[in-house]
């Protein structure tokens, strides 16, 4: 028996961003050794490069390494997703990384190969392949957390982030290594047809529910969640603007692929689990979000929130529910990363304005920088016509018509409940008095033009978003022939 | 004329992108061409009076371009007689709403001007949607505007009364907005024609039953908030006591409106069946609100919260005219809106004058304006007067023809509606004589101005309407009369239709 061919065109929008991450490294030990202001040029011409590729790729679909990475339609829009995230999260930290004095040439390797794994996650059809690719995404983010060595909350989210992540993926691999006891494949179509024929094997189910178990960690869906106020909070800005975007949109992509497509058949297995953890995802991050004082720690809570109502989209399945997952996940990416991207530009007392009620008379001291924020935050309200408002729609729109008035009745009383602590924001902004004591910093082009690409996302989503659905049901369509 | 309605809606908020370009220094350029940009929307709004088919109930005006096709969204705009007059309220009231805010409003007036710009292509876009996704779109984005007018220009309590404001118009709202999902769903599975666009869903008869109710309730709740109709009126004597002048006067004159409208254009004839079968709470809750509020009102003493619960009094008016879905109901509850619109928006401007003058809106604190300032006592009671309804003035009408519709159709009802016309002069007059007549018991009120020419010129307008309504009120019930009719008839055959045995098979057919 000969090997197969190997096909690297398939893996080409990921090979150019780990390779772009190793020329980093190796470029980090030439001179100049002052100013790493080209690598992250680098970088970003890396991912660039890698959104190229992906765009080139378009519609025709590449099978690689024994179907174990399938570049279809669906991955590529998630590596146009993630591709972006990891562009703006670079563009945000050029910035940011010097002015806190922590510009290393590592960190824009080890973005890379963090966006590397989530690349790799959009295009598996392999479990194996999702440990890899969840793996390969996580280290790096786990240090770049702790990026900040000498503070110490940073260094404990890193240390809770990696403790708690390496737990996940305990229940993740125990997940796949039953689910390939019960059906002795890894690769999801197979997985699929071993048990179309007997499809309560509780091993199996066992397997099943011990993978979502994994995921729901990683995007961070309640009751595992836990991790993610304190590491939102205690990571680099730009780093949780990464975790927040472009590790979610990863993840879901799997999500996608396995739940509403591979595993279409167990529906009922599954979507009743789900829709507790929808209903209780939403709840949770939008109640406690009410509560928090301090913003990174809020936009925690509230992008838990957000993995709510993207799993409403999960549970509702079918073409309208992932599509809409698909809008969603990509209205959501612009508008978070603008929301840190804005964080990065505001300090108080010389230290990055972390408070809410740093932001008192923000609207006074830097009206154009207030008026930004304001748009994010009332797209991730979901006010239209902005970006945030049509994900909604979508998503809402789309449980209805599968049938979950109820899990629809509770997303949309939870957005109103949200509109509650994002216009407190608003609030402090405009309507108290400035404090003597707090700045904002005039952004460099990169992040003007970070800043700029967001904004025009969300206005250009939220108005027109008639292209971006029609690309989200395109890409979905093939997973639910 | 094709893109006049576009043209309308749209021109604020350009006027409000082009006022970012002026520099806020120069403070009296940016106020002019504010006020420029919406006196040029009134005139520009004129020809769809002068220009509407008055015989004709279909929409007017119309436009339809393709938006999102995927999903059956469409920009549909246009005008029948139910709108028309609502259109030009608003185009009427904004720039007397600005100009009132001339002296008031110091700080950021440039922020204020923009947001009032921006809230005025909200409020129009509401009223000439004719797509059920573009509706919400500017529902909802016209909530923004409004709170950064009560939260930034507003009084001592701004920041609760505005959060407030918002809080209880979302619930209401997104409640509203999964309604809106259920019918373009449910009218996509019977008719496999899935859109958004107004009056194809409107052609359609939905089937009785819970589910209807159930839509029914989600945009009567959205728009009961708004109205506001008893016990949901809770937000509005905040909100109106803590925003400035001008926002009062568009929150009276123009946003309350979207809720009753909402019934007329959306609950009546996409529900026909379940508005039937709610009428009798809408009517309870109606009278409730109009005797409650106008014991409330008696009450106050403070002008603007004493205003507040007239408010809730006169919609309540609205309300039972709109529900009695009779001709004569019907047109005095539109002919109501439109008065409250003018009759309101003349108190809150006028006692805005007051509260620039004083810096307080007590009643106690006046007393015996009359020698002081005569010509504003003057203006002040025909105001007053037109509010509480004396004939000859606008605020009869309205309420005439309610109480006419309300009578064939429980006499009682209308008897108790009745009694609110009598509080209404209780509170209103014994306001009047506290606040004007009598002898004068505070110093400070000895040396008040009076009129300016410039609040000359804001509150004549206004009352050239009030008394025109008043004398001539066909140049204002003629042009809505067909809508009218067309909505009863609506109304009736699909309840009738629905209702009938056979009603299953006949409401899956889409009739043209």
């Amino acid at each position: 028996m000969t090997p197969p061919p190997v096909l690297l065109g398939p893996l080409l929008p990921m090979l150019i961003v780990a390779g772009t991450g190793m020329l980093v490294l190796l470029l980090d030990l030439l001179p100049p050794r002052d100013s790493k202001a080209h690598l992250g040029t680098l970088a970003l011409a890396g991912l660039v490069g890698a959104l190229l590729a992906t765009m080139l790729r378009w519609g025709q679909d590449g099978r690689a390494f024994r179907d174990m990475i399938v570049l279809d339609q669906h991955a590529l829009f998630f590596h146009i997703v993630i591709a972006y995230a990891a562009a703006l999260v670079i563009l945000l930290s050029m910035d940011y990384l010097r002015r806190v004095g922590a510009e290393t040439g590592e960190y824009y390797a080890l973005v890379l190969f963090s966006t590397s794994g989530m690349l790799l996650l959009a295009s598996t059809n392999d479990l194996i392949i999702v440990f890899l690719g969840i793996e390969l995404m996580s280290l790096p983010l786990y240090v770049l957390t702790g990026l900040f060595r000498r503070d110490l909350e940073s260094t404990e989210a890193s240390m809770k982030y990696f403790l708690l992540g390496a737990f996940a993926s305990a229940f993740l691999l125990y997940g796949i290594a039953l689910v390939y006891g019960s059906t002795a494949a890894t690769n999801f179509d197979r997985i699929a047809a071993a048990v179309a024929n007997r499809p309560h094997d509780p091993l199996f189910l066992i397997g099943l529910g011990l993978l979502l178990v994994g995921f729901g960690f990683k995007i961070s869906s309640v009751p595992f969640h836990m991790w993610a106020p304190d590491v939102y909070q205690g990571a680099p800005t730009s780093v949780t603007a990464l975790i927040a975007s472009g590790s979610k949109a990863a993840v879901l992509a799997v999500m996608i692929r396995l739940i509403v497509s591979a595993f279409r058949a167990f529906q009922p297995d599954w979507s009743l689990l789900l829709w507790v953890l929808a209903a209780l995802t939403m709840t949770v991050g939008n109640v406690v979000a009410i509560a928090q004082s301090n913003l990174k720690r809020m936009l925690a809570y509230s992008s838990i929130a957000h993995v709510g109502y993207m799993l409403v989209g999960l549970v509702s399945g079918g073409i309208p529910g992932a599509a809409a997952v698909l809008f969603y996940v990509l209205a959501y990416v612009f508008t978070t990363i603008g929301t840190f991207g804005v964080i990065t530009l505001c300090e108080r007392d010389g230290e990055e304005a972390v408070e809410v009620s740093d932001y008192a008379g923000l609207g006074r001291r830097s009206p154009l920088l207030a008026l930004v924020l304001s748009l994010f935050l009332l797209s991730l309200v979901g006010i239209p016509p902005l970006a945030g408002f049509v994900g909604k729609f979508y998503v809402f729109g789309s449980a209805v018509r599968a049938g979950y008035i109820w899990l629809a009745v509770i997303a949309v009383l939870n957005s109103a409940i949200a509109a509650y602590y994002y216009l407190r924001v608003i609030v402090y902004m405009y309507m108290r008095e400035p404090e003597e004591t707090s700045a904002t910093y005039t952004p460099s082009f990169a992040g003007v033009l970070a800043l700029t690409i967001s904004l025009v996302g969300i206005v250009f989503l939220g108005v027109a978003p008639a292209p971006f659905i029609d690309l989200a049901q395109v890409a979905v369509a093939p997973l639910l022939r | 004329m094709k893109y006049v309605l576009t043209l309308v809606t749209f021109l604020p908020f350009a006027g409000a992108l082009a006022l970012t370009l002026i520099p806020r220094r120069l403070d009296t350029a940016l106020r002019a061409s504010a006020l420029a940009v919406t006196v040029v929307t009134f005139l520009v709004s004129l020809p769809l009076y002068f220009r509407f088919d008055a015989g004709s109930a279909d929409y007017q005006f119309e436009e339809v371009a393709r938006w999102m096709p995927t999903l059956g969204v469409s920009y549909h705009v246009g005008i029948d007689g139910i709108s028309l007059l609502l259109v030009l309220l608003t185009t009427f009231l904004t720039p007397i709403a600005l100009a009132s805010a001339w002296h008031a409003i110091e700080e950021r007036a440039k922020e204020f001007v923009i947001t009032l710009l921006i809230l005025e292509t909200g409020m129009l876009g509401v009223f000439v949607s004719l797509d059920l996704f573009l509706f919400y779109t500017f529902w909802e984005a016209m909530l923004i505007p409004m709170y950064f007018i009560i939260g930034v220009w507003g009084g001592e309590n701004r920041i609760y009364a505005a959060v407030k404001f918002v809080l209880y118009t979302m619930v209401g709202s997104v409640l509203m907005l999964l309604a809106i999902l259920a019918i373009y769903y449910q009218h996509g599975a019977v008719t496999g024609i899935y859109t958004f666009d107004l009056p194809t869903l409107t052609r359609w008869v939905m089937p009785p039953g819970l589910a209807q109710s159930l839509m029914f309730l989600a945009f009567a709740l959205a728009f009961a908030i708004k109205v506001p109709l008893f016990p949901f009126h809770t937000w509005l004597p905040d909100a109106h006591v803590e925003a400035p002048t001008a926002g009062s006067i568009i929150l009276a004159g123009v946003l309350l409106k979207m809720g009753t409208y909402g019934f007329l254009r959306f609950c009546l004839p996409l529900f026909p069946d379940a508005s039937l079968a709610f009428g009798p709470w809408v009517f309870a809750l109606a009278v409730i609100g109009i005797v409650y509020g106008a014991w409330v009102s008696t009450v106050q003493r403070d002008l603007k919260k004493l205003v507040a619960y007239s408010s809730v009094s006169h919609l309540g008016y609205v309300m039972l005219g709109i529900f009695t879905l009779n001709v004569q109901g019907l047109v005095g509850g539109l002919i109501q809106m439109i008065n409250h619109g003018l009759s309101t928006g003349a108190l809150f401007l006028m006692v805005g004058m007051l509260y620039e003058r004083r810096h307080t809106r007590m009643i106690a604190d006046f007393g015996g304006l009359w020698k002081v300032i005569p010509a504003f006592s003057a203006l002040f009671l025909v105001v007053t007067l037109s509010s509480l309804g004396l004939p000859g003035l606008n605020g009869f009408v309205g309420e005439f023809l309610i109480l006419l519709g309300t009578f064939r159709i429980n006499v009682w009802l209308a008897a108790a509606a009745a009694t609110g016309i009598i509080f209404a002069a209780v509170y209103l007059l014994w306001m009047y004589q506290r606040v004007i007549f009598g002898e004068i018991t505070h110093e400070a009120n000895r040396h008040l101005r009076d009129l300016s020419p410039r609040e000359w010129a804001l509150v004549i307008p206004l009352v050239l309407f009030i008394v025109w309504v008043g004398v001539y009120p066909a140049a204002f019930t003629g042009p809505t009369e067909a809508s009218i009719e067309a909505l009863i008839m609506q109304v009736q055959t699909k309840a009738s239709v629905a209702g009938a045995p056979d009603a299953g098979r006949l409401a899956g057919i889409s009739r043209p």
